[in-house]
């Protein structure tokens, strides 16, 4: 039997920490991890280039972009259609690797939020309002803890608990541990035979 | 819910299962690989000591890190780097039994050209890539889907992925294209009318009289930059244009075999009844040439139209995306874009690097130059197109008017390889994405055009409106390059 991962102690019901605000609308995964950074055959390094353009200065020093100012935070707050454009898992991998285990934000775009799914980082959503207020308060409060609620779909920080959506297969996946959809789907190898059995194109005489 | 629309019907007979967290289990009739997402993925299946299960259903190639200029593919590559993303490619490959197009098959190029023009791609499959413009395989009638690594190391192991069924979106578009007004116009009117992130949460079935007029490798264009409108995949419905492209071609049986298939082919496409989650109309009637003005591809007008004012939008995002824009691309509002100075004129890319790409823009060449400020690429999209077009002289056409002409790649759309913007040079470009820091440089600006836009503004030595252009050449423009018969 190949060594499938247990999907034991996978489960993530929540996350928490401090946060940091990623302000902007439709901020594309070129931006996240640019693609001259994809020449590498390990995600080892992507935290080092994570909004590599974006943090540093001509000089490549340390501006003050949000990741610089908080570095040590978790919880990344961010705008709408967060992670748009190129499907690169390497734009989340870096986000994790970096530190941020979990994403508050306006909206995702679908392939960056299914590569979140695979890497067990939950990417809750709420409207523009209550984002922007969250980015503010983690402005004046840098070592505040944002603490998000998979299961019960809230983000709580200070005094203040928020209602969140958290897509249902991503809530399902986290909280029930199975976001490993290799090992799920590998155990149903006999099921896909009847499906390939029904391809015409899958085992045709071309 | 959508009900028997293509989408319904090939998501059905790919459905092994529902996943204990609501999503189906795909399976995938396709699975294209290339050099940059995949390395990882293998990693991971050695980790867990699991075969590929389905190499016969997976191909590769390179295309991303794959050196434009003939004399850098000579191996070891020069980039440390990217040689060692080739030579893991082709260990991975090797070791797996996966079929390869390397720089030595003569069919190297970038996954979403070098699959339909062998056949691989086919109306009712099921398409997956670890690149988002997988999309493009919908111009057949398949659903294709861009996936993350370890997606890549979910259909590697099993032969699918865990998906998420999404809303069906009709787009029809209305009209009769004018001349000198191509696929790339469309596309990129779709992405403006509806929105960047207009289409999240849906797939986008286009149809209406402007996309079935289309040619296979206009649609492919049209379904390409589906994901730049936000929708997880973009399709056509199959019809005669389709199999006529498909007849012949290597991966596609023949004779009996041929018509059998077909029936299949026919049996997916979505019903007359059938519903849709939603329906819009994009009127492409008199539609003139379009170009972006901003830094992303909704940020698009038509080549006789003023840049516009950041309080035209009335969105909140839109307003303060234009504000970015016009800052990162130093208009104004008010601009025109006729005019805007050109450092770079790039021809190529999985949207526009195909056999009709280049043949259109020669057409612009002929008998013209490049302007001498204009640093001008032609990249064909696989090293199939390049032969197609040096077997018609297209290739002179572009040399003579000052183009250097290379191999295939992705060369400088996100300028993993030696091609790249420089400061903040602007680049008309005929690829799909005009993000900032796309093309290599942070300041870098990307106007993105279809290709006669791209050979008109390579001339121009600014952005120009090709159809100007259009009837220079003694022959009507068309000069020698429609001789040779497809």
């Amino acid at each position: 039997m190949p060594a499938i991962d247990s999907t034991e102690d996978q489960h993530i019901t929540g996350v928490s920490g401090t946060g940091v605000p990623i302000p902007g609308d439709d901020v594309d995964t070129d931006q996240i991890l640019p693609a001259k950074f994809m020449k590498e055959v390990t995600f080892d390094n992507m935290a080092d280039y994570l909004f590599y353009d974006a943090r540093r200065d001509d000089d490549g020093a340390f501006n003050d972009h949000p990741l610089n100012r908080f570095e040590g935070a978790s919880i990344a707050v961010v705008n709408s259609n967060f992670g748009c454009g190129s499907s690169r898992e390497h734009a989340p991998q870096a986000m994790m690797r970096w530190g941020i285990d979990g994403v508050v934000g306006e909206s995702y775009a679908e392939i960056f939020r299914d590569n979140c799914k695979s890497l067990g980082i939950p990417a809750v959503t709420t409207d523009h309002e209550t984002v922007v207020r969250l980015q503010e308060w983690i402005e004046e409060n840098p070592n505040g803890d944002i603490e998000v609620d998979v299961e019960g779909e809230t983000v709580t920080y200070g005094d203040t608990t928020i209602d969140v959506d958290v897509d249902d297969a991503m809530r399902e996946a986290l909280v029930e541990g199975i976001w490993d959809t290799t090992a799920l789907m590998y155990s149903n190898r006999s099921k896909v035979d009847e499906t390939v059995a029904g391809l015409p194109y899958v085992e045709g005489d071309d | 819910m959508s009900e028997g629309t293509l989408y319904d019907k090939v998501w059905d007979r790919h459905k092994v299962t529902e996943l204990p967290n609501g999503q189906d289990q795909l399976f995938v009739g396709l699975h294209l690989v290339h050099e940059v997402t995949s390395p990882q993925a293998f990693g991971m299946l050695r980790e867990r000591e699991l075969d590929v299960a389905y190499p016969d259903r997976t191909f590769a190639t390179t295309d991303h890190i794959a050196p434009t200029e003939a004399e850098k593919r000579e191996r070891p590559l020069a980039d440390d780097q990217a040689e060692e993303m080739l030579s893991a490619l082709e260990r991975n490959v090797g070791e797996s039994g996966i079929t390869f197009f390397g720089f030595e098959s003569g069919k190297q190029g970038i996954t979403h050209v070098v699959a339909p023009e062998l056949g691989l791609s086919q109306p009712g499959m099921t398409v997956a890539c670890g690149d988002s413009h997988t999309a493009t395989h919908g111009a057949f009638g398949s659903i294709g889907v861009g996936i993350g690594t370890s997606q890549i190391r979910d259909v590697l192991a099993t032969g699918c992925i865990a998906a998420d069924k999404q809303q069906v979106r009709r787009v029809n578009v209305e009209g009769e294209l004018g001349e000198g007004v191509y696929a790339k116009d469309v596309i990129l009117k779709v992405i403006q009318d509806l929105g960047v992130d207009g289409g999240v949460g849906h797939v986008y079935e286009y149809g209406g009289p402007a996309i079935e007029a289309l040619d296979m490798e206009g649609r492919l264009a049209v379904c390409n930059m589906s994901i730049e409108g936000g929708a997880r995949a973009g399709y056509i419905n199959p019809d005669e244009t389709t199999y006529e492209y498909l007849r012949g071609r290597e991966y596609v049986p023949e004779g009996e075999a041929f018509e059998e298939r077909k029936a299949y082919w026919e049996s997916v496409a979505s019903d007359e009844d059938a519903e849709y989650d939603d329906v819009v109309t994009v009127d492409a009637d008199g539609l003139d040439p379009l170009v972006t003005w901003g830094i992303n591809p909704g940020q698009v007008i038509e080549i006789s139209e003023p840049v516009p004012h950041p309080d035209d939008f009335t969105a909140r995002t839109d307003r303060e995306a234009a504000e970015q824009a016009l800052d990162h691309m130093e208009i104004d509002p008010g601009q025109s874009m006729l005019g805007y100075d050109v450092d770079v004129a790039f021809l190529g890319t999985c949207t526009n690097g195909r056999l009709s790409d280049f043949r259109e823009a020669a057409k612009i060449l002929e008998d013209n130059t490049v302007d001498e400020g204009v640093r001008a690429l032609a990249v064909p999209g696989s090293e199939t197109v390049r032969q197609q077009c040096e077997e018609r002289g297209i290739d002179e056409v572009f040399i003579n008017a000052g183009f250097q002409w290379r191999r295939a790649g992705c060369s400088m759309c996100l300028a993993m390889n030696d091609d790249a913007l420089e400061g903040d040079e602007v680049c008309a470009s005929s690829s799909n994405r005009n993000f900032v820091g796309r093309q290599g440089s942070k300041d870098g600006r990307t106007v993105l055009m279809s290709p006669a836009m791209v050979a008109a503004a390579a001339v121009e030595g600014e952005v120009a409106d090709a159809r100007e252009h259009a009837d220079d050449g003694p022959t009507g423009g068309a000069g020698g390059v429609e001789e040779v018969a497809d």
